[in-house]
């Protein structure tokens, strides 16, 4: 076919031309990738900004998140208060930088979860053929057919007053949720990862690895496991996303953190009944929460672009 | 066909059977017993609650109470809910119309979006026209329901006062008032579950007929000289349509999410609500049934589109 030539010829220039440069470690190749999508680029410059923003900004803005004043209840943004004040008259650019923090935490923690659980299940499944394969297969299957909002909510009412006083009031939710969340998002992992497994322990390096005697462990370590990372390292990224408007949706709807820890979603959920009259208290943790979204996709869409050899930049 | 319907009705009760087991066991494993409200209650005197243990079989081995349970289950005895005193059953029933409504709307609208747009944009990719319906559909889901729910709320009803932002149950009036009394309000719930829907969907149909487009057979079907109107309709959609029912059967459980955090933004009195309301009142049997619902539905509509997938792809259903 004419297009597959063509496609092929310019893979080959340029490789060499990847080649010729200084750094052709994998990794230099796929940041040079990275680079060439624009919007993932500015994204990762934003992302970087607000996380700078969240874990510096409470050391320079020294407002308490629980500071009651009545004089300045639901007033609009101004000098005093950057992002205004909620009902109670407490500063909520200080509540969002707080509430930022945990938002983020609770994303890169589900995600890592996620991510071990998919990874563990995924290697798993795709290194032993029969019925084990079969049965996590059943199982991803159906994770994947569970309505998982309503679990997820079943899952917090059931066991909310146990952890809570096992881990006291903020870590026992904070554990709760990256755990329910990490619970619900494994699946598509542990696909990506069989699916990779299942054609990268037929290639040519894994069975000189097994002809020199290599043990499975090793094999799957040293061998399989480091070739299938890219696609996970895409899902993990967007994961990252989902699992932070997983967490905001609960705090939204009530049942997610308590009041007196003011993650994004929370501050939305304190705000919807003043929407009349103090918008801006609604905008900010929406914005927040859009943004964070937003660029987390944009990245992960970049690095599909850059970790994917098969596409041609 | 017919084998292919038995075959997949067959594969669905397993998952029904898995489901059910994953439910029971997170309510075996909570702590305490859930139904301590009812028996720690100082007015029931102690051989009541002993009958009561007996009667919901609290002291069985944990098989038995599970068969007990999903027997009860499947045969829509629900219990009675601790709060409204009435049948959990009739509880929901009454609701459910509600969320199938604004759900079915949602999804025709977000189809009604992603299939022009994603094949509009896969028929010319690298347009203006794709890179602007791309970043917007990229926007579109990253964008949370709650938050979209609330920026309609503040554009349409706060500022501009076109549309009512809490849903009504009683419409008073008759013929068309009524009609456009119901349509009005269900504008700003559909339009938030369609967008964002909409959104994700139009990537997958773009993908997937850009997939097909470059195919051996399309070209074939353009050099017979047919207008590139009907081989994109005829020949490239309905084949790009085949992972697309796939996507959409797997984002139901996403899509039953979304309609529970609309259903409380703007009120609506469906069942996602009343899970909302059941899990913050600690009433039981609510919270189980209508999370027993929900699995149901997202089997049923897996079931669907497996059929839809049969019938769009001839081959899968004689294999």
């Amino acid at each position: 076919m004419a297009g597959s030539t063509r496609a092929s010829v310019t893979a080959d220039t340029a490789g060499a031309a990847a080649r010729r440069r200084a750094g052709t470690s994998p990794w230099a190749e796929a940041w040079r990738r990275f680079l060439r999508h624009r919007m993932a680029v500015a994204s990762l410059v934003v992302l970087t900004l607000m996380v700078l923003l969240v874990v510096v900004g409470p050391l320079v803005w020294k407002l308490s998140i629980n500071d009651i004043d009545f004089r300045a209840r639901l007033a609009s943004p101004s000098l005093a208060h950057p992002m205004g004040t909620d009902d109670l008259g407490q500063d909520i650019l200080a509540r969002m930088l707080y509430g930022g923090r945990i938002s983020m935490a609770v994303g890169l923690a589900a995600m890592l979860m996620a991510i071990f659980v998919g990874v563990l299940v995924g290697a798993i499944a795709g290194i032993s053929r029969g019925w084990v394969d079969a049965g996590l297969m059943w199982l991803t299957d159906l994770f994947l057919s569970l309505p998982q909002l309503p679990l997820l909510l079943l899952v917090i009412y059931l066991f909310r007053e146990r952890l809570k006083n096992l881990f006291g009031l903020e870590l026992g939710i904070f554990l709760l949720i990256v755990f329910v969340i990490g619970c619900f998002r494994w699946m598509p992992v542990a696909r990506l990862v069989r699916a990779q497994f299942f054609s990268l322990r037929e290639k040519e390096f894994v069975e000189a690895a097994r002809a020199l005697g290599a043990s499975v462990p090793r094999q799957v370590t040293r061998h399989i496991l480091p070739n299938s990372l890219g696609p996970v390292i895409v899902a993990g990224t967007i994961d990252v996303a989902a699992a932070i408007i997983s967490e905001s949706t609960l705090s939204f709807l009530g049942l997610g953190f308590p009041s007196d820890v003011p993650t994004w979603g929370r501050l939305l959920f304190d705000s919807k009944d003043y929407l009349d009259i103090a918008p801006h208290w609604a905008m900010f943790p929406g914005m927040a929460i859009f943004l964070t979204v937003l660029t987390i996709n944009f990245i992960g869409d970049g690095l599909r672009d850059a970790l994917d050899p098969r596409k041609v930049l | 066909m017919g084998p292919y319907i038995l075959r997949r009705l067959l594969i669905a009760v397993p998952s029904l059977l898995g489901i059910s087991v994953v439910l029971f066991t997170v309510l075996a494993l909570a702590p305490g017993d859930p139904f301590s409200e009812l028996a720690d209650n100082p007015n029931v005197p102690a051989e009541v609650k002993l009958m009561l243990r007996a009667k919901f079989g609290l002291d069985d081995p944990i098989w038995q109470r599970y068969f007990h349970w999903f027997n009860a289950m499947v045969h829509g005895d629900w219990g009675f809910s601790f709060i409204s005193r009435v049948n959990v059953d009739q509880l929901i029933m009454g609701r459910l119309g509600v969320t199938l409504a604004v759900i079915g709307a949602s999804q025709v609208v977000a189809l009604m979006i992603a299939l022009p747009v994603g094949i509009y944009s896969a028929a010319r990719p690298y347009s203006l026209f794709d890179r602007i319906a791309s970043s917007l559909a990229f926007i579109g889901f990253s964008l949370p329901t709650f938050f979209t729910g609330l920026l309609l709320i503040l554009l349409f009803s706060i500022h501009l006062h076109w549309l009512p932002f809490v849903f009504r149950t009683h419409i008073p009036g008759s013929g068309w008032a009524w009609w456009w009394g119901h349509i009005e309000q269900s504008i700003m719930p559909v339009m938030v579950l369609g967008l964002f829907q909409g959104a994700s969907w139009t990537r997958y149909v773009r993908s997937a007929v850009l997939d097909v487009i470059r195919l051996d057979y399309v070209t074939t079907a353009r050099s017979k000289g047919l207008p590139e109107r009907s081989v994109l309709m005829k020949h490239v959609v309905r084949n790009a349509l085949i992972p697309v029912v796939t996507l959409v059967a797997l984002t139901m459980p996403q899509v039953f999410g979304g309609a529970i955090v609309t259903e409380q933004i703007f009120r609506i009195p469906g069942i996602g609500s009343l899970l909302i309301d059941a899990i913050l009142r600690n009433d039981t049997p609510v919270i189980m049934a209508v999370t027993f619902v929900f699995s149901c539905l997202v089997i049923l509509f897996n079931l669907i589109a497996d059929l839809l997938y049969g019938w769009l792809d001839p081959r899968i259903s004689y294999r």
